[in-house]
This record gives C-alpha cells, sequence and structure tokens, in this order.
C-alpha cells in the first residue's frame, strides 16, 4: 500500500477514510492516472467542505491499493480460501472506509480480471453503505457504457452506494482539451462533477467509526 | 489430553510417480492407518463423510464398527458427520449401536459439509445449512436422552411414540463435538449444549480459529457449563516429517504443490508460515504445536492430518511412527506443564459415567481381555 503524498497527517481521528483501488497492469498506467486525478478532485471537495449549506471541511486519509502489487496474493486466496497478511491488510481497509475509488481498465468489454478477482475476494457484506466512485480507461470511447453495464451493477449487488456519474478515459481524452466549450463533457470537467457527487457522500459517511462483531447472531437466531 | 489423526478419505493420485490408489486400496489404508494409530500409542482415529469423488468415506459408521473389531483402546470419532443431510434419527441409531459394539470407544463430530450438491442430493437445501443443524441435532440430543420421543419439527416427519435403539451404553449417549470454520451459530450451539467444538485449523491462519474458539468459550461460560478455560476444545493441524527438515521439505513439496485444497496456489513456504502446516524435523512439528495452547488456551484434543494429497500408504505409516513414538510422547509432556487441575481431560464414555453418577466414579467400561479374566476366577 501507498500513501499519495496529499500532506494529510496519516491516522486523524475525524479525518475520512479514502481507499484507492486501481487495477492498471503497465507503469505507468493510464489507469492509476484516472485514479489519482479522481482522488485528488475529491480530496479537494472534501476539505473545502460543502458547496452549498452550512459544513466546513473535512480531512481525508487516503490509501492507494495498486492490484498489480496484490495479484499473486489474490490468486492465492481465490485458490485457498484465506487471505495473505498482505492482502488481508488491503481488504481490512477496504472494509473500514468511508470511501472507495474503484478504476479499472475494460478489457474484452468489461472489467479487468484481476479487478474482478479482488472484488471476488472480499466479503461480500464487507462493501455495504459503502460510498463509490466507479472510473474505467480504454483505447476508445466505444466501450464507456462499461462503466455502466458491468461495473455498476457489480457494487450495486454488494449493497454499495455508487456515485451517479461515473468517469471513462479514452487515450484520446489526456490529448484533449479540459473543457469542451462550455458542454460539460472534457475530462476535467467529468471528474469534477464525480467528484462532487462522491464527495457529498463520503462526507455523510460514518462507516470507518462502525463497530464490527463478526460474531454477531443472525436476528432471531436460536441455537436450540 | 488426546492426540489422534483424522482423515478426509481422499483418492489422489500420487505426483510423484502418477500411481492413483482404487477405492479398495484406500479404503483398506484406512483400516491400516487406523490400527497403526492404536500401535503407536494415539487415542483418537477420526473419519470424515463425503458423499462425492475422490472420496471413498460415506459410510463412517461401517468402517469404524469394523476398526473397533480390530483395536482395543483407539477412540473412534468422525470429522464430520453431517448433521444436516442425515437422518438425525439415523444417526442417533448408527452411534448408539457403535457405541456398543466398541464398548464406548465412540464419539462423533457434527459438521454440515462443504459440497453444495450434497445437499439437494439428498433432498435438502443448502439456504437452509444452519436451520439443518440446529434442528436436526435438537431432535439427535433429544432421542438420545428420552426413552419415548413425540416430537415435531420444519425438517422431517413428524415422531410420535419413537424409541431410538438400540439405547446409548449406559444410557450415556457418545459425547458430541461441532466442527465449523466460520460460522458463530455453530460455536453458539456448542455452548448452549455444553458440547465440545472443533477448529480443523489446517487450512487458514491460526489466528481466524483463535477468535472463533474465544468466542464459544466465553458462549460456554455464558451458559453455566463452567469457565470459559474449560470449554471442551479440540484442534486440527497438520505435519510432515523427516529427521532432517529438508529432507521433510524436499520430499513433501511435490504432494504439496499439487494438493486437492491448495496446490498450485501459494508455495510451500508461505503457507507453512501462514497456516498451522508444519514440515520439516520432528522438534519443529513439537515446538510449533506445544504452542498452540498459548494461542488457544488449554484444550482436549488434537487431531493431526496425515493421509492426504497422494502420499503413499509407506509413508503415512512413517509419518505415524514418527508422530506416536517422537512428537505426542514430547507434547504430552509439554501440555501438561502447568495445566492447571480445573481444566478437564478430553471426555471419554467412562468420564461421561462417573460425571453422571460420581458415586460410580471408576470406569464402568473396562477393556478386559480373555486370559487374564480367567486368571483372576482361578
Amino acid at each position: 500500500m501507498s500513501e499519495l503524498p496529499l500532506g494529510v497527517p496519516a491516522q486523524q481521528a475525524d479525518a475520512k477514510r479514502l481507499i484507492v483501488v486501481t487495477a492498471g497492469l503497465s507503469q505507468p498506467s493510464s489507469t492509476r492516472l484516472l485514479a489519482d486525478r479522481l482522488t485528488s478532485a475529491t480530496v479537494d471537495r472534501l476539505r473545502e467542505g460543502p458547496s452549498t449549506g452550512s459544513g466546513t471541511g473535512v480531512d481525508v486519509d487516503v490509501t492507494v491499493l495498486e492490484l498489480r502489487d496484490l495479484a499473486n496474493d489474490i490468486t492465492n486466496n481465490l485458490l485457498t480460501g484465506f487471505a495473505s497478511p498482505k492482502l488481508q491488510e488491503a481488504l481490512d481497509a477496504v472494509a473500514e472506509a468511508d470511501g472507495l475509488i474503484a478504476v479499472t481498465p475494460i478489457f474484452t468489454t468489461s472489467y479487468s480480471g484481476l479487478f474482478k478477482s479482488f472484488v471476488d475476494v472480499i466479503e461480500p457484506t464487507a462493501l455495504t453503505d459503502l460510498p463509490v466512485l466507479i472510473g474505467a480507461t480504454g483505447g476508445t470511447e466505444r466501450h464507456s457504457l462499461a462503466l455502466d453495464y458491468a461495473i455498476r451493477p457489480l457494487f450495486t449487488y454488494l449493497h454499495a452506494v455508487v456515485a451517479p456519474t461515473g468517469v471513462y478515459a479514452a487515450s484520446s481524452d489526456w490529448g484533449s482539451p479540459s473543457t469542451s466549450s462550455g458542454t460539460g463533457q472534457g475530462l476535467a470537467e467529468r471528474i469534477g462533477r464525480a467528484a462532487g457527487e462522491f464527495a457529498a457522500l463520503v462526507r455523510a459517511s460514518d462507516r470507518a467509526m462502525n463497530v464490527r462483531d463478526p460474531f454477531a447472531l443472525p436476528a432471531g437466531f436460536s441455537p436450540f | 489430553m488426546q492426540f489422534g489423526i483424522f482423515t478426509v478419505s481422499d483418492v489422489t493420485t500420487d505426483p510423484t510417480n502418477d500411481t492413483t490408489p482404487t477405492e479398495h486400496e484406500r479404503i483398506k489404508a484406512l483400516v491400516t492407518i487406523a490400527k497403526k494409530a492404536e500401535e503407536v500409542g494415539l487415542d483418537v482415529f477420526a473419519l470424515g463423510e463425503h458423499h462425492n469423488e475422490p472420496f471413498v468415506s460415506s459410510s463412517p459408521t461401517t468402517t469404524l464398527g469394523y476398526i473397533a473389531g480390530q483395536t482395543d483402546k483407539l477412540l473412534l470419532s468422525t470429522a464430520t458427520t453431517l448433521i444436516t443431510t442425515n437422518d438425525p434419527v439415523k444417526i442417533a441409531e448408527d452411534f448408539a449401536m457403535l457405541q456398543h459394539l466398541s464398548d464406548g470407544r465412540v464419539d462423533v463430530m457434527m459438521g454440515r459439509g462443504n459440497t453444495g450438491p450434497v445437499y439437494p442430493w439428498f433432498g435438502k437445501d443448502i439456504r437452509d445449512g444452519i436451520p439443518l443443524a440446529i434442528e436436526n441435532y435438537a431432535l439427535l440430543h433429544k432421542l438420545w436422552r428420552e426413552h419415548t420421543v413425540d416430537w415435531q419439527g420444519k425438517f422431517r416427519t413428524p415422531l410420535q411414540g419413537f424409541t431410538s435403539t438400540p439405547r446409548p451404553l449406559d444410557d450415556v449417549p457418545p459425547f458430541v463435538w461441532h466442527g465449523s470454520i466460520r460460522s458463530p451459530e455453530i460455536a453458539e450451539q456448542a455452548a448452549y449444549y455444553g458440547d465440545g467444538f472443533f477448529a480443523n485449523n489446517i487450512f487458514w491462519p491460526k489466528e481466524h480459529y483463535m477468535k472463533l474458539i474465544g468466542y464459544y468459550r466465553q458462549r460456554f461460560e455464558h451458559y453455566g457449563h463452567g469457565t470459559a478455560a474449560q470449554a471442551i476444545v479440540g484442534l486440527g493441524g497438520q505435519a510432515f516429517m523427516r529427521t532432517k527438515s529438508q529432507d521433510a521439505v524436499n520430499e513433501f513439496r511435490p504432494y504439496f504443490d499439487n494438493a486437492p485444497v491448495y496446490g498450485h496456489g501459494p508455495s510451500l513456504e508461505d503457507f507453512t508460515e501462514q497456516t498451522p502446516l508444519t514440515v520439516g524435523s520432528p522438534q519443529q512439528v513439537i515446538d510449533r504445536y506445544a504452542s498452540m495452547r498459548e494461542f488457544f488456551g488449554d484444550y482436549q484434543r488434537q487431531l493431526f492430518l496425515m493421509d492426504h494429497a497422494g502420499l503413499p500408504l509407506k509413508t503415512v505409516l512413517e509419518q505415524l511412527d514418527i508422530l506416536g513414538e517422537v512428537v505426542v510422547p514430547a507434547l504430552r509432556k509439554e501440555f501438561a506443564v502447568n495445566r492447571p487441575a480445573a481444566i478437564p481431560d478430553g471426555p471419554t464414555h467412562a468420564s461421561l459415567v462417573a460425571a453422571r453418577n460420581p458415586a460410580f466414579a471408576t470406569p464402568v467400561v473396562q477393556v478386559v481381555d480373555a486370559d487374564s479374566a480367567l486368571e483372576a476366577t482361578k
């Protein structure tokens, strides 16, 4: 796990915990690039405070998970049913977050296999009520709907709260103007809108403060 | 403290020579292994129940009855008996019968099984796994303790005026363990009845099982069966040994790398670090398992998985020699050190009979061989 150089003191009691999962395979990775852009836009929004109404800015702890670094651990977990200490640390960080930024390359019409394998080793209830900002990268704009037919339903199934705007960055976006003459369609504008929606959800989240009881018995359970 | 072995009865190809035992060979090997366990001084032999290939043990009480006829002291158990898909009436009868034939050398470990299709094959719904385990065991518990049973539940035909036969030996039911790897409901059930709780402790890091056993101990105390430290805990384990630890690693590696459960995944080194699997010298195994009480508290039963992943019978018997002659005697000494007097030993038929009526604290069932009995009459 690597910390983004955002100048945020670690482990602030009242800070929101933001986890960034990026599934790019190459280095440098455009998926990581998009993840970083989404992260810094979100952190800015959270620090500024809400755009309307009262309230002040909040501090943010950011943890970035490069799935490439966990690829062997993820495969081993699929085979053995348990996580290595390194992977368990990552899974705990996801489960205890106030917000998740999840960015994957689009491979063969959907999220990458590594990205899905990581999601598959997360406890099925670990993402309940978790605000999620989804992002994806690909060679052309033609695959942008994968955000909404593949990635969004994945997190909806897990009872996460997915921000309405997801951000898809095609190769050409990296060479386009950041604003599109007032249409709101440039990459920077899309990132800004998504970060605004997502920051509002994260601000309202108290997931990181929740105490989880792994031995909570289902309601109505009787041992006899 | 009881020591023994448990087996899943897998028929697996030996990856070093590409040979696969027949079902017949594997079944006969199980019997040989059980007899060897008694010969080398182990206390317990426990057998799994499966209803799918590559496993051969679908009918544990048949196998255990046959083993009972060829052993004198060995305590026979299961790992596990499917409380979900078996009829609890048949479990009550099968194990009471085995109890009589073995002169009380039997207990049983309940489990839900881990093969999804077994539920539909036996007419059950896997989504009812926990409710089945709860209801079926409640009935089993009653059948062993009440002569004539009227009963109605959700999953089975009601019973009116039913008596399970034979009655348990000396009217003392076999001791029951509940095995689970992740469900607090099952730990809660074991605690409620004051039964034992067994954590297989072989495929996952011990920290996972420590939490589950800690929970069971607390709930055991909550239900008034004794202190948390007195709860009846069993643990699994897994080892492969040679005098020189590097020989053990070299010999076991191909079996590890191709094993059905963890093969083609983590390295042997990572897996032995992260789970209780220990591959090395007998002393390494002693040290690793002697430390278990520091993590789990003083416990009652330690079972080792020794015969899976295609290991040849000859190798398994050599492993049992080392286990019985070197490792277990050392562990018995280690576990006895500073063990509080209030911690119960592993339950046996004799101890349960004595507990029911302290006035008859001497074992009711003794193994008497014919010669010494004749001698005594002279």
